[in-house]
């Protein structure tokens, strides 16, 4: 349940279902959405998947406790906590969510294809757009795979066909299933769970580049070279699901495949990293709360990435995987970086959305805890996972290949799990007093060129741009152009006379 | 799941074409004024119901493809046997070639401006697809009748999986074409009727084609494919 409700119901909700709805339209210029009413229904279709999904905590037997994976024939059989009803109403759950995430998916895809306003080609359209876009693509794509495989283990639970499930005795008594096959599950599974890794991040990326640019100044370095490595990171994310099997008994040379395509995503990720690096290089750096989530964001992006190649060997992976290494590596790059550019971009975008600042001393306190926090939870768990401690087990007993001092070591990491969960309190303490009796924000407090801080009113009145939609003359990074005016040209600034490109 | 790297190789290949045509090669610091913001089409933007229609053809496209590997990977297994098919598919497939071919005949119709002929043939389409679907119906209570039951095998388990799934798929497009014949009783003739006419025809085309992917299927004339298919994997 945990694994399942961050990683598609918050984190894919939030960042296309949230960001992107919020940030698409007024990014490229559009009044809404191009289908309204879809979008409508997409929003109470996922409200609907979430309620059925909490309904499972109130059904006999409890939510399911097969773990965000729902491998069968564990999920569906006794011992697996709700094997009753908590596996339906699961599987139910994402079907519906899928249905409205595809709906919603099409809209963010059509918007960007079709709704751009005058003069905004695709490369003149920000970072966060781009990666939202390939995302929504990406998940278009992706999340059949998973429909697929919650629709036949809804029919294997309840119909009792063998898609998934060999012939097995469960307690003594031999079912009726015969010849199915988990390992198709598997495929079927990790053909959407890999990409969804590079859904949530791709996003993220795009936010990134946009708050680093906002607040150091300056242009994003090799804006073009940022765009193709979100289109190569959307490719090769969707061959290489492939490497969550190593230890299923694939064959070698197909592991081998996909541990090349594996460490080729490494390639653009690294391009990434490096351009935020070249455009903090020099730059007037303003450290804001966004930015510091923006950075606390490159330093722990970097530091799972890292993990991710020690992973990404067969080699190494195969005595790792069952360990709390894979924890770690998969809470440093996909929960801690994540979260932080939500964050990042809460502060950063809130101004817009309310017409009020946050408050910047809570804020920072905000960060330096969670930063911090995650670290100390997060980074004692890379060791434990080296010595051996297995993932998936609340209670060791008396393993003896574990020294004793993995015990401290846990404890401690228990302690600030909880102490950074509770501070996260400071953050809805400032969103809401903020709301009410934030400082004023104007239309543009960080003195950004993108489109979205062009807006006549703040926050966006209906429809956006009032009675004209705005028309691009130029790229959203023109910060420092020497001999203009200001540090910044927004987008829609029409050309001065005498002036050349940058 | 070789059959995805087909899948694959296609949409990445069209997306890839539209993007290099879009201009992704461009340095947007260097261009200044105002320019195109679409590269085809005359500079207009594409229209949103068709752009969105092909997005979702791609959805369906995955789906299915990722239901044909499905099929091929748990083909390979000792306990599959192939349930001798409903003879009413044969007609099945002959009502929804028909349906197809009478929602172009619309199509056509509407652009040439003639609306009693397009009413007439969005009705024998609508009739027709009527027809293939509790056809389909008729074929799903033959093979229970039989005892040919979907826990009993998994190849029958794939017949209800795939023949529903196309179904399902159908019944949406119905919702739409009967909006469409709506419309058509209602409204003048005119442009943007005649969009909404081949956008029905374009889905019925390809129920069409995947209906036939389908059949391929259940009557293993794509066995050999499963085979090479399986081959690669392992």
């Amino acid at each position: 349940m945990h694994g399942m409700i961050m990683v598609v119901y918050m984190l894919t909700a939030i960042f296309l279902g949230g960001f992107g709805n919020y940030l698409i339209p007024l990014m490229i210029g559009a009044r809404d959405m191009v289908f309204p009413f879809v979008n409508m229904l997409s929003y109470w279709v996922y409200l609907l998947a979430t309620l059925v999904l909490a309904a499972s905590y109130f059904v006999p037997g409890g939510p399911t406790g097969a773990g965000w994976t729902l491998y069968p024939p564990q999920a569906i059989l006794t011992g697996t906590p709700g094997h009753e009803w908590g596996i339906i109403l699961m599987l139910s759950s994402l079907i519906l969510f899928i249905i409205g995430f595809t709906m919603g998916g099409l809209n963010y895809v059509v918007t960007v294809l079709q709704a751009r306003t005058r003069g905004m080609t695709l490369m003149r359209m920000p970072l966060t757009v781009w990666g939202i876009f390939t995302a929504a693509v990406m998940a278009l794509l992706a999340f059949p795979g998973l429909f697929v495989a919650c629709v036949m283990l809804l029919l294997d639970r309840t119909l009792g066909t063998s898609f998934f499930v060999p012939a097995i005795v469960e307690m003594g008594e031999r079912r009726d299933y015969s010849g199915g096959s988990p390992i198709l599950f598997q495929h079927l599974f990790w053909f959407f769970g890999h990409p969804e890794v590079y859904i949530v991040a791709l996003p993220a990326f795009g936010m990134v580049s946009d708050l680093i640019s906002v607040h150091a100044r300056k242009n994003i370095f090799g804006y073009r070279m940022m765009v193709w490595a979100i289109l190569a990171i959307g490719v090769l994310s969707m061959v290489v699901w492939g490497h969550h099997m190593y230890v299923s008994g694939m064959d070698p040379l197909f592991g081998f495949f996909f541990a090349v395509t594996t460490l080729a995503i490494a390639v653009p990720t690294a391009m990434k990293v490096y351009n935020w690096v070249v455009t903090l290089w020099r730059a007037d750096i303003h450290f804001t709360t966004p930015m510091l989530f923006a950075l606390g964001f490159l330093v722990t992006f970097v530091n799972g990435g890292i993990t991710g190649l020690y992973l990404g060997n067969v080699i190494v992976d195969v005595p790792l995987s069952a360990t709390l290494f894979v924890v770690a590596h998969f809470h440093m790059v996909m929960g801690i970086a994540p979260v932080l550019v939500i964050f990042g971009a809460i502060y950063h975008w809130f101004p817009k959305i309310t017409g009020r600042m946050m408050d910047e001393r809570l804020g920072k306190i905000h960060f330096w805890i969670t930063f911090l926090g995650a670290y100390a939870i997060f980074f004692p768990m890379h060791y434990l996972g080296l010595l051996g401690v297995p993932r998936r087990f609340y209670d060791m007993n008396d393993a003896t290949f574990v020294p004793h001092s993995a015990v401290g070591l846990n404890i401690f990491m228990t302690t600030m799990a909880l102490f950074v969960g509770l501070s996260q309190l400071i953050f809805f303490y400032n969103v809401f007093k903020s709301l009410r009796h934030g400082a004023s924000a104007g239309g543009n407090p960080w003195r950004a060129a993108s489109l979205e801080w062009q807006t006549p009113e703040t926050p966006p009145g209906h429809g956006n741009w009032g009675k004209r939609l705005p028309v691009v003359y130029r790229w959203p990074y023109g910060y420092n152009i020497p001999g203009a005016p200001d540090d910044f040209v927004p987008q829609n600034a029409p050309l001065q006379k005498g002036e050349h490109a940058t | 799941m070789s059959v995805m790297a087909f899948f694959f190789i296609f949409v990445f290949s069209v997306a890839l074409a539209f993007l290099w045509r879009e201009g992704v090669l461009e340095a947007p610091w260097l261009q200044e004024g105002e320019i195109a913001a679409y590269h085809g089409n005359g500079g207009r933007p594409p229209n949103a119901a068709k752009t969105a229609l092909f997005i979702f053809l791609g959805v369906a496209l995955c789906l299915f493809s990722l239901l044909c590997a499905a099929f091929f990977m748990r083909m390979g297994s000792y306990d599959w046997q192939s349930p001798p098919l409903p003879r009413i598919l044969w007609f099945n497939t002959a009502a929804l070639v028909a349906s197809s071919g009478a929602l172009h005949r619309a199509s056509a119709a509407a652009k040439e401006a003639s609306p009693q002929r397009m009413k007439i043939a969005l009705w024998a389409g609508a009739v027709a697809s009527l027809l293939f679907f509790f056809g389909q119906l008729w074929a799903w209570r033959q093979m229970i009748a039989e005892g040919f039951y979907a826990s009993g095998n998994p190849a029958n388990a794939f017949f209800f999986l795939l023949t529903g799934a196309h179904a399902l798929h159908l019944l949406g497009g119905l919702v739409a074409l009967f909006r469409t014949i709506a419309r058509a009783a209602l409204e003048k003739p005119g442009k943007s009727l005649a969009a909404t006419v081949e956008l029905c025809a374009i889905y019925w085309h390809f129920l069409l084609a995947i209906w036939l992917l389908l059949l391929a299927l259940l009557v293993g004339w794509a066995d050999n494919l499963g085979v090479i298919c399986r081959r690669l994997l392992t």
